[in-house]
C-alpha cells in the first residue's frame, strides 16, 4: 500500500517555523500512452508518435491554444497545474476542463508522486528553478519510458529552461517553432506573442509617428501598493467603466466611502473593467479640470448610441453622466482620482470585430489589426493576424495579453471566429456569449437523468401519502399566449362558510430534479433559462420544461401547492403548504381569461372562479399598495416574429390586463407565504430575495426631472414615493406612466442572499414593501425556486435537507451565481432586443412620437414609448464642438437656442424620424432626428 | 480547495482508502512490564504499561476486577512551538479517559481483582505546524481589501482556539493502538486487540486516516476504535455535523482501516513472539 516515504521540510515566513509534510510516492502512476505495455492502458489517452509537455507559462499564456483541437496529445504535469493554480484560477479551471474532456487528449501525470519523477529541492534553488527541472525530469522520464519509438518534445518559452532540457537531450521547442512546424497558419494567430521581444511591434508604431512616446505612466510596484494603501494614500477598489462613456470610470473605495471618479484613458492608466485596481486621489482642484481635458485628449469620437430603454438603476447611465458634455458645472464633492497600480486583472476574452482597414498588399503575412470590443467599456485591442482577410467582416472572440506603456492599446490574441457581421444568428450568438450564457446541448449525462418518455403520474405517486390528490378540482393557468413551459396553475372555490379556498399550483420540478445530480448541476450553473426573442435557452432539458413539469390542460401533473383560506376581503385565514397532484382543466392566454372575465354572458364554474380570483386579487393589490408598494413600470416591448425567416414583422409595447395583475398578485402572495415558511424553519440557511431601498443619491436624476415640470416627489418612504408617483398626473395620459419608468430606473435590482449572511432588517423588499419575499413559483426557468422548493419540502419533513444547505458559504456562492445569472439573462434579452429592434428598423424608416428624458449640452436624449427605445437627437452637428447657439438651463432642465427663439424642456413631447445608418462599414445603427 | 485532485490523489500522494505509513516498536522502555512506540505517519506516541500490580491508593481498590488507570501527555517538544503543555488540563484528562475507557473494554479486568493496571500514554511528535502559524496564514490571505472578503468574517475564524483540541483529536488513534501493544508487551490478557483509526470527508470523498492539513480542514472527523475480532465498537467520536448515509461510509471506512491496524499490530506481535523465541534458543 505505502511505498516510500520522503519528508519534506518547509519553512513559512512571517514567523519562520519548520513544517514536516509527508510525502507518498508510488509506482502505480501511469503514463497514460496507450503505446505503453508496462502501464494500465485503461485510463490512456496520448495515441500520437509525438507527446508534448508543456510547462507553466505555455499553459498561463496559451490557454487558447491549448483549447483548440489541433493541439493534442499533451501531458499536464501536476507540478504545472499546482503553479498555474497558484496564478490564475481562470485558466486552471480552464486547463482542467479540457484534461477532463474525453474528446480531447490531455493527461494529467502526477509526476509530484511518482516514485522516479519526484524532485527534492536542492541548495540555493529558487521554487521556480525546482518547478523547471520538475518538468525536465519527468520529460526525460516519459521518453525513457516510451522509448524511441515515441518522441517526447518539452513545450517551453524560457529560454534558459530550453537550453537546459537540450544539455539534457530532452527535445525542446518554442511553441511559436512547433507550431510552425504544424504548418496550419491559423492557428499562428492564437499563439500569444512575448511582449518584451517583439520586434514586428516597433515596425507598426513607426507608421503611426506619434506613437513611440510613453502614453502612461508605470505602474507602482506591489511593495509600494501595499505601502501606500496601509497609509492611506492610495485606496483599493474595483475599477467599473461607464457603460455609456468608456473614459470615465468609477472605483468604489471602502477606505474614503465613496466612489473615486477617473476620467480619461490615461487616468485609468491601462486599467480594464473590473481589474481591482490602486488609486490615488487627484488634487481638489484638478476635480472637474481633469475632465474636459480628458475628452479632448482622445483622438476618437465616442457617441451615444440608441439602445433599449434602461429598466433599472443597473442597466442606466450614472447620474454624473448628466453633467459630463456640459463642463460649465462643476461637480466638486465627487472625488476624482488616478490609477497608480493594479492589483488584480480581469482580463479575459471579448467579442467584436476588427477596425476596417485596407487590406495589406500580400496577403498571408502578417497583419496588425485593431480589434473593436462589442462592449464599449473595452478599449481597442490591437492584434496580430495571417488571415486578415478572412477576420475583417467576421464577428471574432480576441483574448488580452499585455498592455505596455508605450502602446495606446492592449496587445492581444485573436481565439476564434463567431461568424459573418450582421448575420442574425452570429450576432444573437454573439449575445450569448458576452453574457456567459451556455447554450449548448444538455450532455448525455444529463438527458439520463430523465425519467422514461412518455411518462405519466404513476400509481404509486398518487398512493403516496403526502401527496394531496386535487384532481377533482378546477385547476386553470394563466399565461402568455403560446406558452409552453406552464409552471403555475391556480384554483378558487367558494367554501360553504362564505369564504374562499384559494390555491397556487407550482409544477414539482424537484421530484425530477434530485440534488446532486448531474441534471441539476447543470441546472444550478446554468441559474436560469434565457428569454431571447426568437429563442429561447432552457435551465432543464426540453422533456422536463414542455412535458413532465409542464401543468397543461387536461393531463394530470405533480404539483407543489399553497392553499390558503382567505375571507371575501382577502384576508388569509390559514395556510397549508403540500405535494399534490393536479389536472388543469384549462390552459389560458391573459387575453382568453381577460376576454372571459369582461364577459357577462359566461356563468360557467370556471369563469366564476375567474372572476372571484379577480376581486381578491384587486383588494390583495389595493392593500399591498396601500402598505407602499410600489407600481412601477418598465417599456417591455413585444415583437412578433414572422414564423419563417424569425425577422421581426412588428414590435409595440407590451399591454398589461387584469388578468396579468391577478396572476402575478397571488404569485406573490405565495412567494411571501413560502419566504415566511422556510425562514421559520430555517433561519440561517433559507435563500430569499431583497430589494435595497434606493439611496437619495441614485433617486437625484428623478428628482431633478420631476422639479423641472413643477412636480414636488416625496421620496422618505416607499409608501410616500408611491403616494407621490399617483398624484404626479400630467396633461397627457402618458405623462404618469413616463415618470414611473424614469422612477423605476433609479431603483437597483433585487438580489438573492442567504438569510444567514444579513440581518433581518435587510431582507426588506422595497418594491413590494414586503419584510420577506423569496422566489417559488418558476422553478421550470429558476434555479432559485428549485432551491426554495427543497427547502419547503424539508421544512414539511417531506425530505431531508440536502447538504449543500449545511454549508453556507457554499449557498452564498450559489445565491452569487444565481445573481449573476440572473442579470447575465436580463441583459442578454435587451441585447437580442436591441439586436431585433435595428433588424426592424432597417427596412422601415420611421416617424414616431418621443418624449424628452435627458437634456445635453449638445442636443438630448429621447424616449420612444411605441418601441421602448431611447437614444440622443443632436442638435449640433458632429464636428462643432459645444454648438454655440445653444445652452442648458440645468435648473429648468431646458436647452435654450442663444437667440430664445426655440427650446426643449425634459418630457416634452416631440416627433422624431427613426433610419437605420451605416456611418462606417459593418457598424449599422439607429439614428434618431428631429423631424 | 481541492483535498482530493481529479486524479484521486490527496495532497501528500495518498488515495483516498490508503492510511498514513505505520511502524510500531516493542520494549521502548526496559523498566516497564510492557511499552511500545507507535507512530502513524508523523505522529508518534510512546506507550508504558506497569502491572498489574498492588492497587496503591487501597480506597480505589476494586474487590472483583482490576483497576485501569491511565495517563495522557504531550511532551514538551511534541510540537513546534516550545510551549509548556500544562497537564492535568481538561482535553489531557477527557483523551485519558477516552483511552482508559477503550482498554477497559479489551482488558479481562475480572481475571486480576484488587490489582491495578496503569497504562502511560505520551505524544513524541504531533504532525502538523503551531498554532503561531496558523494564525499568520490567515492574514497573510486578504491582501485585496475587497468588500467581498468583508461580507464572510465569520469564515475565516477557523483557526485561533481551537488548535489544542486538534493535537489531541489527531494522536487519539495513535495513542490507542500504542496503548494495546503495550497492553499485549506486558502480557495481560485481552478479549481482543482494540484498535482505532479515524476517517474524515472532505471534498464528497471519505477519507482514511486524516493527515494534519485534512484535519484542518473543518469537515467532519470521525473516530472509531474496534475490538476487530468480536466486530464490536468500543469508541466513536465525531467532531461537526454529517448526513447519516455519509456517516455510515466514512464510519465503514474508519472500521475497514481499524482492522488493517489490527492486522499490522498482529504481525509486529508475532515477530517480537519469534524473536523472543529465538532468543530463548529453544
Amino acid at each position: 500500500m505505502l511505498r516510500c516515504n520522503v519528508f519534506n521540510k518547509k519553512t513559512r515566513n512571517n514567523k519562520i517555523k519548520k513544517e514536516v509534510r509527508e510525502v507518498y510516492l508510488r509506482d502505480d502512476i501511469w503514463c497514460g500512452a496507450s503505446s505503453c505495455t508496462t502501464c494500465e492502458s485503461a485510463a490512456a489517452r496520448l495515441t500520437a508518435s509525438t507527446i508534448l509537455v508543456v510547462d507553466t507559462n505555455v499553459v498561463l499564456h496559451q490557454i487558447d491554444l491549448l483549447e483548440n483541437p489541433a493541439i493534442d496529445n499533451v501531458v499536464v504535469l501536476s507540478v504545472v497545474l499546482d503553479e498555474v493554480k497558484n496564478k490564475n484560477l481562470s485558466v486552471y479551471n480552464r486547463i482542467r476542463a479540457l484534461c477532463s474532456n474525453p474528446l480531447r487528449k490531455l493527461y494529467v501525470f502526477a509526476n509530484k508522486f511518482h516514485k522516479d519523477t519526484h524532485v527534492e529541492k536542492m541548495e540555493k534553488e529558487s521554487p521556480n528553478d525546482l518547478n523547471d527541472r520538475a518538468i525536465r525530469v519527468a520529460t526525460q522520464w516519459y521518453q525513457k519510458h516510451l522509448g524511441d519509438a515515441t518522441r517526447v518534445l518539452l513545450l517551453t518559452n524560457d529560454r534558459e529552461n530550453k537550453r537546459k532540457a537540450t544539455e539534457e537531450g530532452i527535445f525542446a521547442e518554442t511553441i511559436e517553432s512547433y507550431v510552425k512546424s504544424l504548418g496550419q497558419p491559423d492557428l499562428l494567430d492564437l499563439v500569444v506573442q512575448p511582449a518584451s521581444v517583439d520586434v514586428n511591434m516597433e515596425d507598426v508604431e513607426d507608421s503611426r509617428p506619434a506613437k513611440r512616446k510613453v502614453i502612461y505612466a508605470e505602474h507602482k510596484p506591489m511593495s509600494e501598493i501595499t505601502s501606500g494603501l496601509r497609509h492611506g494614500i492610495y485606496h483599493q477598489g474595483k475599477l467599473r467603466v461607464n457603460r455609456y462613456n468608456p473614459f470615465e470610470a468609477y472605483v468604489g473605495s471602502e477606505s474614503i466611502g465613496d466612489e473615486i471618479i477617473i476620467y480619461g484613458r490615461t487616468n485609468m492608466n491601462r486599467a480594464f473593467d473590473g481589474d481591482i485596481v490602486a488609486v490615488e486621489l487627484l488634487p481638489q482642484e484638478e476635480w472637474h479640470e481633469e475632465k474636459s481635458l480628458s475628452i479632448a485628449d482622445e483622438e476618437e469620437e465616442e457617441e451615444e448610441d440608441v439602445h433599449l430603454a434602461p429598466s433599472s438603476a443597473d442597466d442606466a447611465p450614472r447620474s454624473t453622466n448628466l453633467v459630463n458634455a456640459s463642463d460649465q458645472i462643476p461637480v466638486p464633492s465627487r472625488p476624482s482620482g488616478r490609477v497608480v497600480g493594479i492589483i488584480k486583472r480581469n482580463w479575459h476574452s471579448y467579442c467584436g470585430s476588427l477596425d476596417p482597414m485596407p487590406m495589406p498588399a500580400g496577403s498571408g503575412s502578417i497583419a496588425y489589426a485593431l480589434f473593436v470590443s462589442k462592449d464599449r467599456r473595452i478599449p481597442k485591442i490591437r492584434i496580430q493576424t495571417r488571415q486578415l482577410g478572412n477576420l475583417l467582416n467576421k464577428r471574432i472572440i480576441v483574448a488580452v495579453d499585455s498592455w505596455d506603456r508605450q502602446s495606446r492599446y492592449p496587445f492581444g490574441h485573436y481565439v476564434r471566429v463567431i461568424g459573418d457581421i450582421g448575420d442574425r444568428d452570429t450576432e444573437s450568438e454573439m449575445v450569448l456569449i458576452e453574457n456567459d450564457i451556455d447554450a449548448r446541448p444538455f450532455s448525455a449525462q444529463v438527458l439520463a437523468c430523465l425519467p422514461p418518455l412518455p411518462w405519466s403520474v404513476s400509481s404509486e405517486d398518487l398512493a403516496n401519502p403526502i401527496r394531496l390528490d386535487l384532481r377533482q378540482i378546477c385547476v386553470f393557468s394563466v399565461d402568455p399566449p403560446g406558452c409552453k413551459d406552464i409552471d403555475d396553475a391556480l384554483h378558487c372555490t367558494a367554501l360553504p362558510n362564505g369564504n374562499y379556498e384559494v390555491g397556487v399550483h407550482i409544477a414539482d420540478v424537484t421530484n425530477f430534479v434530485h440534488p446532486g445530480s448531474p441534471l441539476d448541476d447543470e441546472a444550478s450553473k446554468r441559474g436560469t433559462s434565457v428569454y431571447l426573442v426568437e429563442r429561447r435557452i432552457d435551465m432543464l432539458p426540453k422533456p422536463l420544461t414542455e412535458d413532465i413539469c409542464s401543468l397543461r390542460a387536461d393531463v394530470e401533473r405533480l404539483a407543489f401547492s399553497v392553499i390558503w383560506e382567505m375571507t371575501p376581503e382577502a384576508e388569509i385565514i390559514s395556510t397549508r403548504f403540500s405535494k399534490s397532484v393536479i389536472k388543469s382543466c384549462a390552459a389560458l392566454s391573459y387575453v382568453e381569461a381577460q376576454a372571459r372575465m369582461d364577459d357577462s354572458r359566461l356563468v360557467d364554474p370556471l369563469t366564476t372562479d375567474l372572476r372571484n380570483m379577480n376581486s381578491l386579487a384587486k383588494v390583495m393589490r389595493q392593500r399591498r399598495i396601500e402598505r407602499g408598494a410600489l407600481t412601477l413600470a418598465s417599456a417591455e416591448v413585444k415583437f412578433q416574429i414572422d414564423t419563417e425567416t424569425h425577422d421581426p414583422l412588428d414590435i409595440g409595447m407590451y399591454q398589461i390586463r387584469d388578468a396579468n395583475q391577478m396572476v402575478e398578485e397571488f404569485m406573490l402572495a405565495a412567494n411571501v407565504s413560502v419566504a415566511g415558511q422556510i425562514l421559520k424553519m430555517f433561519p440561517l440557511c433559507s435563500l430569499l430575495r431583497r430589494h435595497p431601498s434606493p439611496t437619495r443619491e441614485m433617486l437625484e436624476p428623478l428628482l431633478r426631472t420631476a422639479a423641472a415640470v413643477g412636480i414636488n416627489l416625496d421620496v422618505s418612504t416607499s409608501k410616500a414615493l408611491a403616494d407621490s408617483l399617483d398624484r404626479a398626473v400630467g396633461d397627457d395620459p402618458y405623462f404618469n406612466k413616463l415618470i414611473r419608468i424614469l422612477a423605476t430606473r433609479c431603483m437597483t435590482q433585487a438580489v438573492y442572499f442567504c438569510s444567514g449572511d444579513l440581518s433581518p432588517q435587510e431582507f426588506h423588499h422595497y418594491g413590494l414593501a414586503a419584510p420577506l419575499y423569496t422566489h417559488f413559483t418558476s422553478p421550470i426557468r429558476r434555479y432559485a425556486d428549485v432551491i426554495v422548493h427543497r427547502l419547503l419540502a424539508a421544512s414539511l419533513g417531506i425530505y431531508k435537507l440536502p447538504t449543500i444547505f449545511q454549508d453556507r458559504p457554499q449557498l452564498t456562492s450559489t445565491a452569487d451565481n444565481l445573481n449573476y445569472r440572473h442579470r447575465n439573462a436580463q441583459m442578454a434579452s435587451r441585447a437580442s432586443v436591441e439586436l431585433h429592434t435595428l433588424i426592424y428598423f432597417r427596412k422601415r424608416p420611421t416617424d414616431t412620437e418621443a418624449r424628452i428624458v435627458k437634456i445635453r449640452s449638445n442636443g438630448f436624449i429621447v424616449f420612444v414609448p411605441k418601441f421602448g427605445i431611447e437614444g440622443p437627437v443632436y442638435l449640433t452637428a458632429k464636428g462643432q464642438k459645444e454648438g454655440g447657439e445653444w445652452y442648458v438651463d440645468e435648473q429648468q432642465q431646458k436647452i435654450i437656442k442663444m437667440d430664445s427663439s426655440l427650446s426643449y424642456s425634459v418630457l416634452q413631447t416631440l416627433r422624431i424620424h427613426m433610419e437605420v445608418v451605416e456611418p462606417q462599414p459593418n457598424r449599422p445603427k439607429l439614428q434618431l432626428t428631429l423631424i | 480547495m481541492e483535498y482530493v485532485s481529479p486524479e484521486g490523489l490527496r495532497l501528500d500522494g495518498r488515495r483516498p482508502t490508503e492510511m498514513r505509513q505505520l511502524r510500531a516498536e516493542i520494549g521502548a522502555v526496559s523498566k516497564a512490564d510492557g511499552s511500545a512506540v507507535f507512530e502513524m505517519g508523523n505522529t508518534k506516541v510512546i506507550a508504558a504499561v506497569y502491572g498489574p500490580r498492588e492497587v496503591q491508593n487501597r480506597s480505589q481498590q476494586i474487590n472483583d476486577q482490576a483497576l485501569v488507570r491511565c495517563e495522557y501527555s504531550m511532551a514538551n517538544f511534541s510540537t513546534g512551538d516550545r510551549v509548556r503543555k500544562p497537564k492535568g488540563d481538561r482535553r489531557s484528562i477527557e483523551i485519558s479517559l477516552v483511552i482508559r475507557q477503550t482498554m477497559e473494554a479489551c482488558i479481562m479486568t475480572h481475571l486480576m481483582p484488587r490489582s491495578q493496571i496503569d497504562i502511560f500514554v505520551q505524544v513524541l511528535q504531533a504532525d502538523g505546524v503551531s498554532s503561531y502559524s496558523c494564525v499568520s496564514l490567515s492574514c497573510s490571505l486578504p491582501l485585496i481589501d475587497h468588500p467581498h472578503f468583508m461580507n464572510y468574517p465569520k469564515n475565516n475564524q477557523s483557526c485561533g482556539g481551537m488548535e489544542g483540541a486538534d493535537y489531541v483529536n489527531r494522536t487519539r488513534s495513535a495513542c490507542i493502538n500504542a496503548a494495546t501493544l503495550a497492553l499485549a508487551d506486558a502480557g495481560i490478557p485481552m478479549h481482543d486487540l482494540a484498535t482505532s483509526c479515524s476517517a474524515g470527508y472532505l471534498n464528497s470523498t471519505p477519507l482514511l486516516d486524516l493527515n494534519y492539513i485534512e484535519d484542518s480542514a473543518g469537515g467532519a472527523d470521525v473516530t472509531v476504535g474496534i475490538l476487530p475480532t468480536l466486530d464490536k465498537v468500543t469508541l466513536l467520536q465525531m467532531d461537526a455535523k454529517l448526513p447519516t448515509n455519509i456517516f455510515e461510509d466514512v464510519m465503514q471506512l474508519a472500521t475497514e482501516g481499524c482492522k488493517a491496524i489490527a492486522n499490522y499490530i498482529r504481525e509486529v506481535l508475532v515477530e517480537n513472539t519469534k524473536q523472543l523465541e529465538y532468543r530463548r534458543g529453544s
